[in-house]
């Protein structure tokens, strides 16, 4: 096993300098850094060329890129425009911890803006992926149970409807519903803004009651497609003959629902839940963007318009590492849960 | 050829007119129509026909494991020590079902769940149906794996069902359903996914299982050579039909019925010349999706009448013991 | 016991209890289809809404769509408005008909940029197998981990203003359009890609391939002759229901604002103003409620219609 996780993380390394160059390359041919540090649309000429010398612009793309990853401090480059190279770089590089500096943000560090924003978008996930696992499981075995009823067919048609809508529709129309219709109609309302009401303080039960209806959002178009997988399995687990040997022990038929075919029919969603953590991540920036959530994504919007390569390539480079680390972690859950693998 | 126990009256099981179909897009299924015979206690019952013959169905019938959307038990009763199975509510099923009749299924690799440990599968039974503690039903299992044949079955209760051989996984699945010491148990086919030699060993596990236990044992297959090495008493079935029942010597010695003849003389003997054709049964076997109208194996009988395709022959005695359902007298060719 | 073989009887018998003669591949299939009853649904809804799209504009003019009576914003749906007006006075009954165009467009052009990558790089990579199938697969995973929606965002903001407005049909698009069209497309291939691999590898073992490539056939020709036919089914089914992720995709990013930009029309970009000011989501729902219902409708049929393509086309395989 560990000789696994160890080939897994190894295989990541080419993976992950694969996407930072592609990604970096985007960044820099995109942007037009020296426009967002002016301030102004257009730096006169000698500001240009300062910046250009400072942000190390003037350099080929491939130099910048290594100095990005292992930093300028080894390297001197031409502050004053004489020509002469004798002023050492101030970044490290990634390898060794920085991101460098925003430019749109004059100057701070790029962790350090990461860092303000990413613990609420971990949370909003954290959450989501919970209620996510919860209820699809929930909902595909009662599905399954209830084949072909009308609550089944009603379940599945709820299903298509689910995933077949955009985000934002599903975040506005629950504003709507559950924000301002409720409110006007003076039952309890959810709130639609923000982590707490600015009244009542940050506490854990407004957080809570603010995360209700962003993780919903959410939650709802991976449970639509997960709880019709989920019935998919459990279709298939409940026709084994396993089940049908547990019929004939018998066993009590709860029992035997969950704890000999739900044990078998989880197993597979647990590998489709590890490859989908992208769209989730996608699905989060949307949301935080209508729900003021302030986490990443509206952060990572801002910054990309300016052009603030050092930032996006942060945010970038983050979500790629937490990615590849949880779908490690989710294909060693899945060889740990099942026995046949556990046990080879 | 083995002797049963001596209470040949005690009735056990009593099965009248059992009907089965399936409802499939297709059509129809007509599994099991019309089936009916008797077990008494420690007996030994062989049930013979081809695959496709019903013989699992109305097994899994009586127990009511058959799934009921596309399944439906049309008719019929089983009455086990007087109550009719087919009638009683699921709950008092679930008592009966591993506790007084145990079912061997014949795959022992997806007959177990493969995430559950064996000592699980195991103990899981003696929790539902005994009150023993936890240190007994422990104690029970053990036993159970011991008298199956397993080396060190302590250690090996927190194994898996792919970490054993074909052979020990199928005492597994017997240890497990004679947990709870049924009176009946009903054996589907469960040596013919295995090796010949594990064969063997496993009808010797079952036979001595037999003699210190006591219970009745059903005993499915398609395999006529293994019928002659357990059973007392044989029942031969044909397209959801029972054609056939006897004593073990009398079915091998005097078939009466046109189809457990023709299955008699198909069979290889090491006695006959190895220069003849081997005799099969021509024509293929019936379409079950038609609702059956006749003798069923009348297109393929050498001596099918008139009357045989239009009117169900019914099983009637024809000696001490021994019954078919067939209108012909399959020594001359004549109607009875 | 008697030993004489007798007349078979019955053959005839059976033959007359079997069904009619069987039917061709495509006649089976298309059987199956219409037994699918979402499926039927979704095909009817899809040719609704391409009649909704492209037939409004004998009611509407683009021009008028784009009109901005500014003193007429925000009016509820009532009368000359049906589905009101949007904040700079903009009818969007008239927006939704050609911002239809446009999504639609979108959907299914950006669908045959991705069949097309997905096919090319699938193909390469399961035929050739060694260094070209691991390269291509590191460069498919790598694309796999990075969200679809921040790649989107940057590769807008690469191609920004790069491509100018075109003018087609006595009509002009933004540039915008082909922007979209081109990085949904480049983004979404992997999924294709990796069926299409899939499939390669297993046929390309199979012996009536072998017997080609055996009698000199070139390689493109096998590739693109011989195995891409065989594997069609699972093509057409992932290229219809990536035609309604192309469309929610296109959605996404015009509502964030970095995708087709105004004045040219579509669904996404109608949402936009939802995504910054809030009051208008609760003062005004109907400028965000019809876009985003058509949205829904039609992601949904083409979802139907991909499910029972599925289904007919290979039935063993699960429905869900």
């Amino acid at each position: 096993m560990g000789r696994y996780v160890i080939r897994r993380l190894l295989q990541a390394i080419p993976l992950l300098f694969i996407i930072s160059v592609l990604l970096f390359v985007l960044m820099r041919s995109a942007s037009d850094p020296v426009a967002t540090l002016g301030g102004r649309s257009n730096p006169r000429p000698e500001e240009r060329a300062r910046l250009t010398r400072v942000l190390g612009l003037d350099k080929p793309l491939y130099l910048q890129y290594v100095f990005w990853l292992i930093g300028n401090d080894w390297a001197k480059f031409d502050a004053d425009g004489d020509g002469v190279a004798e002023t050492p770089g101030q970044l490290k590089g990634v390898l060794r911890g920085d991101f460098g500096r925003s430019l749109a943000r004059r100057g701070e560090a790029v962790t350090k803006i990461i860092w303000e924003r990413m613990p609420y978008t971990l949370l909003l996930l954290g959450v989501a992926e919970v209620v996510i696992i919860l209820f699809s499981l929930l909902i595909g075995v009662f599905s399954a149970l209830r084949q072909y009823s009308l609550m089944d067919h009603i379940i599945t048609a709820l299903a298509f409807i689910g995933y077949s809508m955009p985000i934002f529709f599903i975040a506005i129309v629950s504003i709507y519903v559950f924000g301002v219709k409720f409110q006007q109609w003076g039952l309890p309302s959810l709130p639609t803004g923000g982590t707490h009401d600015l009244q009542v303080g940050p506490t854990v039960g407004q957080t809570a009651l603010h995360l209700i209806l962003p993780v919903a959002s959410i939650a709802i178009i991976s449970i639509a497609g997960y709880s019709r997988f989920v019935r998919a399995t459990m279709l298939e687990v409940m026709s084994e003959d396993y089940v049908r040997t547990a019929k004939a022990k018998g066993l009590r038929r709860l029992r035997i629902i969950f704890v000999h075919a739900l044990k078998n029919a989880s197993l597979p969603l647990v590998t489709i839940i590890g490859m989908d953590i992208p769209m989730l991540l996608g699905g989060a920036l949307v949301t935080e963007q209508i729900f003021g959530w302030p986490g990443t994504g509206k952060m990572f919007l801002f910054h990309t318009i300016r052009g603030d390569t050092a930032v996006v390539m942060g945010v970038l480079m983050l979500i790629s590492v937490a990615v590849i680390i949880f779908q490690i972690l989710t294909d060693i859950t899945y060889a740990w849960l099942d026995p046949r693998i556990r046990y080879e | 050829m083995s002797e049963g126990s001596g209470l040949r009256d005690n009735l056990l099981l009593s099965v009248d007119d059992l009907r089965t179909r399936f409802h499939t897009p297709e059509g129809t299924v007509y599994a099991v129509n019309g089936v009916s015979y008797s077990l008494h206690e420690g007996e030994t019952l062989a049930v013979v026909g081809e695959s496709g013959c019903g013989k699992t169905v109305s097994m899994l019938s009586i127990l009511r494991l058959i799934p009921i959307p596309p399944g439906e038990i049309v008719s019929g009763t089983a009455l086990f020590r007087g109550r009719d199975l087919l009638k009683l509510p699921e709950a008092e099923m679930e008592q009966v079902r591993g506790k007084e009749i145990a079912m061997v299924f014949q795959d022992p690799m997806t007959s177990l769940n493969p995430v559950l440990t064996i000592g699980k599968q195991i103990t899981e039974s003696l929790r539902r149906h005994t009150a023993l503690d936890k240190m007994a039903i422990n104690d029970r299992t053990v036993e159970l794996l011991e008298i199956v044949g397993m080396a060190d079955p302590r250690r090996r209760l927190g194994d898996y069902p792919h970490q054993f051989s074909g052979g020990m996984r199928q005492r597994v699945m017997i240890a497990m359903q004679l947990a709870c010491t049924p009176s009946i148990l009903i054996a589907d086919e469960p040596t013919t996914a295995l090796d010949v030699t594990i064969q063997a060993q496993i009808m010797e596990l079952v036979i001595r299982l037999r003699e210190e236990v006591g219970m009745a044992i059903i005993w499915i297959t398609h395999n006529l050579g293994v019928v002659a090495g357990l059973a007392e008493r044989v029942i031969v079935m044909y397209a959801g039909l029972i054609v056939e029942e006897a004593l073990v010597d009398a079915l091998y010695e005097d078939p009466r019925h046109p189809y457990t003849a023709a299955l008699l003389a198909a069979l290889p003997r090491v006695d006959r010349r190895r220069d003849r054709r081997l005799k099969s049964i021509p024509g293929s076997p019936p379409n079950l999706v038609v609702e059956p109208h006749g003798c069923p194996f009348a297109p393929r009988c050498e001596f099918a009448m008139e009357r045989c395709r239009s009117e169900t022959p019914r099983l009637e005695l024809i000696a001490p013991r021994h019954k078919i359902a067939c209108w012909i007298d399959v020594e001359t060719g004549a109607p009875r | 016991m008697a030993a004489t073989p007798g007349p078979e009887s019955s053959v005839a018998q059976l033959a007359d209890e079997l069904e009619a003669p069987p039917l061709t591949l495509r006649q089976l299939t298309w059987r199956r289809f219409r037994r699918h009853k979402m499926a039927m649904f979704g095909v009817v809804m899809l040719l609704l809404l391409f009649i909704y799209s492209f037939a409004g504009a004998l009611f509407f003019t683009e021009d008028y769509s784009n009109l901005t009576p500014t003193e007429l914003r925000l009016k509820p749906p009532v009368g000359a408005h049906p589905f009101g007006t949007d904040t700079v006075g903009r009818d969007i009954l008239a927006r939704t008909v050609y911002g239809g165009q446009i999504s639609l467009l979108i959907g299914l052009t950006a669908m045959l940029v991705e069949v097309a990558v997905g096919i090319v790089i699938g193909a390469l990579a399961g035929y050739y197998g060694g260094w070209v199938d691991a390269v291509l697969m590191r460069f498919t995973e790598a694309m796999f981990v990075i969200p679809q929606i921040f790649l989107l965002i940057v590769m807008a903001k690469y191609f920004g203003d790069k491509i100018p407005d075109i003018s087609l049909l006595g009509r002009t698009f933004s540039g915008s359009v082909i922007v979209v069209v081109l990085i949904i497309g480049l983004t979404s291939w992997m999924y294709l890609a990796r069926i299409v691999r899939a499939e390669f590898i297993s046929l390309k073992e199979r012996e009536f391939i072998l017997a080609a490539r055996a009698t000199g056939t070139p390689a493109l020709q096998v590739i693109f002759g011989h195995i891409l036919p065989s594997c069609m089914a699972p093509i057409i089914v992932s290229a219809t229901l990536s035609i309604a992720s192309a469309i929610l995709a296109e959605s996404y990013i015009s509502f964030l604002g970095m995708g087709v930009q105004p004045p040219t029309a579509t669904w996404g970009n109608m949402l936009q103003t939802a995504s910054s000011d809030f009051n208008k989501i609760q003062n005004a729902p109907w400028f965000w409620f019809f876009p985003g219902l058509l949205i829904l409708l039609t992601v949904l049929s083409i979802n139907f219609v991909g499910d029972g393509l599925r289904d007919a086309l290979d039935p063993r395989s699960r429905a869900v």
